[in-house]
């Protein structure tokens, strides 16, 4: 007897969006980046599209931060100290797009200006040719005025802006229709908030095609079940064709799991935690390898180390094996 | 897959007798169909209804138990694809392999090292589940020796990885309880069966596809065994997530009887694989006995805290024990923060705390396992609780200063705080655990 595999057929699909323009889209990427398109749930090949594998983003920063894991610190060596060697180090490390965070303050420990955000990411966008994602350090005055800056500075480029949250995101989502750009939009884990942003940036004139929706995420330990079903349950709601849930997701466990004591620390925890560098290796790679298996389009990552392992596991999953 | 009510109504007698203690066959049927009542009630009922019904109310996925010295393990019964739309009920099993090859030593150590390892995660003691012991070798009496070193040392449950009915013989003589037998295939099923059949042991099936696992479970069955587990035969994160996924909506959703079974998987076993990330997708994805090849205490922990989240009740979070926490060896002069036990909660500001490299004391109130905002609004975060948790945990003993930072969305609470803790301070904290590093580096200069 030959059992029938059972395939689930969905009406609605994930939307496609690319992010950074190459020189004859008015931008001057080298390559561009292309994320969802999905007509099944993560990886089910069998039964559905899945177009485009999860890109894979190294986080950088515009100065060297100092409130990162010495880990992180030791691991980008010298590039950490300034913002286009880093961009360099990322790309080389494997990155399909760079995640820029701004620093709300500058090395002198004044507010971060406009003219420094403008110089970092001119810096970052002759360094690489990656697409780019910047985001404010996220405190809304600030986010604003560096971010209209950058908007502003990357003209045509299609940068991802972010980080728009519902208590701030006109300013950003109208610099973004003004320069030809996308914006992340960010809700705290929750459906029906993440589809609402959704709603309102799309309500000011931005296309759905430009909108990079991040339901958030907690590192294993600390929430990520939450992240996880959260994303499950965004997923499955675009396949039944619900539009204002059909944006491809970003996550940031990178950011999550180096801010947890597992990772973060290697004195003072408990000596059942093992070795502090493993440990802390595998906190961001399983948090990662987790929101792939949810639904994540867009993964962002701190460690070089840890991009090559989920390379690996995506190229398995994509390729076979 | 559960029979509706009126499916079960069409089986009953349709008589109306009340002898069921209902009112009419309907309302018996729907009861049924709720499970708040039991077939036998009905004394009138068909043999053939009573089987079909019966059939139809076991769990689409078995429930196998294991049993080691002392530790008992249950696998199975999952009722759901997605965790939202109930919750995964019973933990994938965590074993680590033990090869019989080894020197006994060898063995000794390793299997004592993963077995003293436990690790508490917020109250909880997470350890693994037990060991896989292979026959190897393919001696009999080394096999036997090395089941013994381990049942020597750990309690736990066993799965024995015995390819031939001989082995398997002498491990099952060797071992304590009820271990997992590995594995029936095509070739030695019919022997591998009489062996677990006698032994009243569950066994494994393994086959490369779903047809032949079919197959194999078909004919177990009919030999009169009914705790099987599948073994798919791992091959890599592309396909086993398919087969998987395959293997749990062919029982849930085509109650396919014969393959409502457990799985069992061996990550360190797929050439080229990362056996932690292979891991982590079988915990997430429908795995019901993962083996390792390695044990490493940093990797171990990151995996059991997974299965931990994956399989957390949905709609019961994970809750901190209420009560003092000190957070970089705080003296009496440090900061006295209160938040609810919310496990995320307790986690964001504990955290923020902590990065912030200042000392501080965090008073856990007892809020039901809610968020700050949830439970001030349901009553279970308010003024006299607060104040109750401060005189219970005696904090007041333990600092010089009489300072309390509530979080900033509750700064309604501060009067009335301050009328149920007399001579007190109430300082408004941020709204959001982010800024305490900021807010303690303006508002709690040296000492309060």
């Amino acid at each position: 007897m030959t059992i029938e595999i059972p395939k689930d057929k969905w009406s609605g699909h994930v939307r496609e969006v690319t992010l950074g323009a190459s020189a004859n889209e008015g931008g001057t990427r080298a390559r561009t980046l292309t994320v969802g398109g999905e007509t099944t749930l993560p990886y089910l090949y069998f039964e559905g599209e899945i177009p485009h594998p999860p890109a894979l983003a190294l986080e950088i920063r515009d100065r060297k931060p100092e409130d990162w894991s010495k880990l992180l610190l030791e691991a980008w060596g010298d590039a950490a100290e300034d913002p286009a060697a880093w961009a360099k180090a990322a790309e080389a490390a494997g990155a399909d797009l760079l995640y820029l965070k701004l620093s709300l303050t500058t090395a002198d420990g004044k507010p971060n200006t406009a003219e420094n955000a403008r110089a970092v990411v001119r810096a970052v966008l002759e360094a690489s040719g990656l697409p780019l994602a910047v985001v404010g350090p996220g405190q809304a005055e600030i986010d604003n005025e560096l971010m209209v800056a950058v908007a502003e500075e990357a003209v045509g480029e299609r940068l991802l802006l972010g980080t728009c949250e519902e208590g701030n995101y006109r300013t950003i989502v109208a610099a973004a229709l003004a320069h030809n750009h996308l914006v992340q939009s960010r809700t705290p884990m929750d459906v029906n908030l993440s589809k609402q942003l959704v709603i309102l940036i799309n309500d000011m004139g931005l296309p759905l095609e430009r909108i990079i929706m991040d339901p958030t995420t907690g590192a294993l330990g600390y929430g990520i079940e939450y992240g996880y079903s959260v994303m499950e349950r965004l997923r499955l709601a675009a396949l039944q064709d619900d539009k204002m849930t059909q944006q491809p997701m970003m996550v940031t466990p990178g950011e999550e799991a180096w801010k947890v004591k597992e990772s973060k620390v290697g004195e003072g925890v408990p000596v059942e935690w093992g070795d502090w560098e493993t440990r802390a290796l595998e906190w961001e790679a399983v948090t990662a390898t987790t929101l792939i298996h949810s639904g994540a389009d867009i993964i962002v990552l701190r460690h070089p180390q840890t991009l090559k392992r989920v390379r690996s596991v995506v190229n398995a999953l994509t390729n076979g094996a | 897959m559960a029979l509706s009510g009126l499916e079960i109504y069409k089986m009953l007698p349709k008589t109306n007798c009340k002898d069921c203690g209902f009112p009419t066959c309907l309302a018996f049927a729907m009861k049924l169909a709720a499970k708040q009542a039991e077939l036998k009630d009905c004394p009138h009922v068909t043999a053939e209804a009573a089987e079909k019904l019966e059939a139809a109310s076991a769990p689409p996925i078995r429930l196998v138990e294991i049993q080691g010295g002392n530790g008992k393990l249950a696998v199975g019964n999952e009722t759901v694809l997605f965790r939202h739309e109930k919750t995964f009920y019973h933990k994938p099993g965590l074993f680590l392999r033990v090869v019989d090859t080894l020197e006994p030593s060898a063995i000794t150590e390793s299997v004592k090292q993963a077995n003293d390892f436990s690790v508490d995660y917020v109250g909880i003691d997470l350890h693994l589940d037990g060991f896989a012991v292979e026959a190897a070798s393919g001696d009999a009496a080394r096999f036997a020796a090395a089941v013994g070193a381990v049942t020597a040392i750990s309690d736990r449950s066993l799965i024995l990885l015995a390819p031939t009915p001989e082995l398997a013989k002498a491990g099952l003589e060797a071992a304590k309880g009820r271990p997992l037998l590995y594995a029936a295939n095509a070739e030695n099923w019919q022997a591998m069966g009489e062996v677990a059949k006698a032994a009243g042991v569950p066994l494994v099936v393994s086959a490369a596809d779903v047809d032949g696992l079919n197959e194999l479970t078909g004919k177990l069955r009919e030999l009169g065994l009914e705790d099987l587990v599948l073994d798919p035969q791992s091959l890599g994160y592309k396909d086993d997530l398919q087969a998987y996924t395959t293997l749990r909506r062919l029982a849930l959703k085509k109650n396919l009887r014969s393959l409502g079974y457990p799985i069992i998987s061996f990550p360190g076993a797929v050439e080229g694989g990362d056996e932690t990330l292979l891991a982590a997708q079988y915990i997430a994805k429908y795995s019901g006995f993962v083996v390792l090849d390695t044990f490493n205490p940093a990797t171990t922990y990151a995996l059991l805290v997974l299965r931990e989240n994956i399989f957390t009740d949905p709609q019961k979070p994970i809750q901190v024990q209420p009560g003092i926490y000190e957070i970089n060896n705080p003296d009496p002069s440090a900061p006295l923060f209160v938040t609810t036990n919310f496990s995320i909660t307790y986690f964001s500001v504990a955290n923020e705390v902590e990065g912030s490299g200042l000392p501080g004391w965090l008073l856990v109130a007892d809020a039901e396992g809610m968020s700050v905002l949830t439970a001030w609004a349901a009553g279970k975060f308010d003024a006299e609780r607060i104040a109750k948790d401060v005189k219970n945990f005696g904090i007041e003993e333990k600092l010089n200063h009489k300072k309390l930072i509530i979080p900033g969305h509750v700064s309604v609470l501060s009067g009335e705080l301050e009328e149920e803790l007399p001579g007190w301070e109430i300082m408004v904290g941020p709204r959001e655990a982010v800024d305490i590093g900021s807010y303690l580096k303006t508002m709690w200069p040296k000492g309060g």
